[in-house]
């Protein structure tokens, strides 16, 4: 049985997080914490609120360098995802953790393509990554999201809004996932599964 | 692209599904978390539990239930009903919930979009609006889930969601009362004219009766997801069934 350590910190997703872990059978610790995060087996940070705000609370909780300096496996979720980038241009300009370069920037709206971009979209793979091993081409994942991260090397499931949206993301010892995995049925459990999976 | 969403919305008392019988109160459907699992194995894209006459009591939650159909559920699903502060909309995401709907005391206090759009992100925040043509024109109303209680809010619609928008609102859900629970089809008239001027997500709900009100609602009115009630709860319509006539009309679902 896998250990995993998410990170509370905030009003997020994190409970129908841990919920999809507790599904898998992972077992789970919820911390804020530093010194539980860099003691982990195995580290996903969700999503709080906007960029501007989860930054806040990740630098008053101590947890940014902790973060930076994790050298397992990490995943952020949603916003998690975005937080992974050097900056966003939610809430003006903000600095993030700065782990996989590129600057997270705001969807526009378009005709039939409301911003956020929010339900059911396809899933294409760009590369195989054993985050996405049994995953196929076409299949489903639940997305909510108002800004989208850059489209570049750590791309390894897209998704189309009109523009590139990347799906799930990979640099090194971290990946990403914009969408929801926790929400999106047998594709994000299967996500999930390989997560916890991943040699730590 | 994303598929469009087909929503079932279903009334919650005491952690229970009830449903609305004119004139006679409430009839017991059962567990909440058991039917949300029925509706999810059927191929619901999305859940929305709304906790009846919770507004116009001036009622909080019970969470207990939320986190239940959080533990169960692998799709999306939003609370409506009761919540009238950026806390009660925390303990709601904290309890599992992925968005939260907000309709009289946004309201009253329309700044609390604002807040929880901060402090939570504005795609959990969904704004509720409720409906009628009047006079000539659409106008909001108020406590509409307690027939005693419902009244005009003194705004026009289309300034309201604009507002709303403005505000931080994620999502509108528009329910066009002078539909609602005729099953004649939703108000594509009032729908699309919402549509164009928002930038946001916007769901239909009011007027479900057959799947061609689905097809108009996306193929006329644009609209990103579809929400009914007792054309699920009573089986009059399968959502496989639904999906698979979208489909085949060239409406992008979820199969």
């Amino acid at each position: 049985m896998s250990n995993v350590t998410l990170i509370g910190y905030g009003s997020g997703n994190i409970a129908s997080v841990r919920f999809a872990l507790e599904r898998l059978g992972a077992r789970v610790r919820v911390t804020a914490d530093p010194v539980d995060v860099l003691d982990a087996e195995r580290v996903i940070l969700p999503g709080v609120g906007a960029a501007g705000y989860a930054m806040k609370r990740l630098e008053a909780l101590g947890l940014v360098e902790a973060l930076r300096a994790f050298e397992r496996p990490l995943m952020g979720v949603c916003l998690g995802q975005q937080l992974l980038f050097e900056a966003s241009d939610e809430d003006g300009d903000v600095p993030m953790l700065g782990l996989i370069p590129g600057r997270v920037t705001a969807i526009e709206p378009k005709p039939s393509m409301p911003s956020p971009h929010m339900g059911w979209s396809r899933l294409t793979k760009r590369r195989d990554d054993p985050l996405l091993e049994g995953v196929n081409d076409g299949e489903w994942a639940y997305f909510v999201h108002g800004f989208v991260c850059p489209d570049g090397e750590a791309t390894i499931a897209a998704a189309d809004y009109g523009l590139p949206v990347p799906a799930v993301v990979n640099h090194k010892n971290r990946w990403g996932c914009q969408f929801h995995p926790e929400r999106s049925a047998k594709t994000g459990a299967r996500i999930l599964k390989n997560f916890l999976e991943l040699p730590a | 692209m994303t598929a469009r969403r087909i929503i079932p919305c279903l009334d919650v008392k005491d952690g229970r599904v009830v449903k609305g019988v004119r004139f006679e109160g409430h009839v017991d459907m059962g567990d909440a978390a058991e039917l949300a699992a029925r509706y999810r194995d059927e191929g619901a894209d999305e859940l929305v539990f709304y906790d009846i006459t919770a507004s116009p009591e001036g009622r909080t939650l019970d969470y207990s239930w939320v986190q239940d159909i959080a533990r169960l559920l692998d799709i999306p699903f939003c609370v409506a009903g009761g919540i009238r502060t950026v806390e009660q909309a925390a303990r709601c995401l904290d309890h599992g919930a992925d968005k939260v709907s907000i309709n009289s005391p946004a309201l009253e206090r329309p700044e609390l979009i604002a807040e929880m759009a901060q402090v939570l992100g504005r795609q959990c925040v969904v704004v509720g609006v409720d409906s009628a043509f009047q006079d000539g024109e659409w106008k909001v109303h108020k406590y509409t889930g307690d027939p005693n209680a419902r009244q005009g809010a003194g705004k026009l619609t289309l300034d309201w969601i604009l507002e709303a928008q403005k505000l931080g609102a994620g999502e509108i859900v528009l329910n066009c009362i002078d539909q609602d629970g005729v099953r004649k089809g939703y108000d594509i008239a009032q729908l699309s004219a919402v549509r164009e001027r928002l930038t946001i997500p916007l769901v239909a709900s009011g007027g479900a009766g057959a799947m061609e009100h689905f097809l108009s609602a996306f193929k006329d009115a644009d609209v990103s997801g579809a929400l009914a009630a007792s054309v699920f709860h009573s089986g009059a319509i399968a959502i496989p069934d639904l999906k698979t006539y979208l489909d085949q009309n060239g409406v992008e679902v979820r199969i």
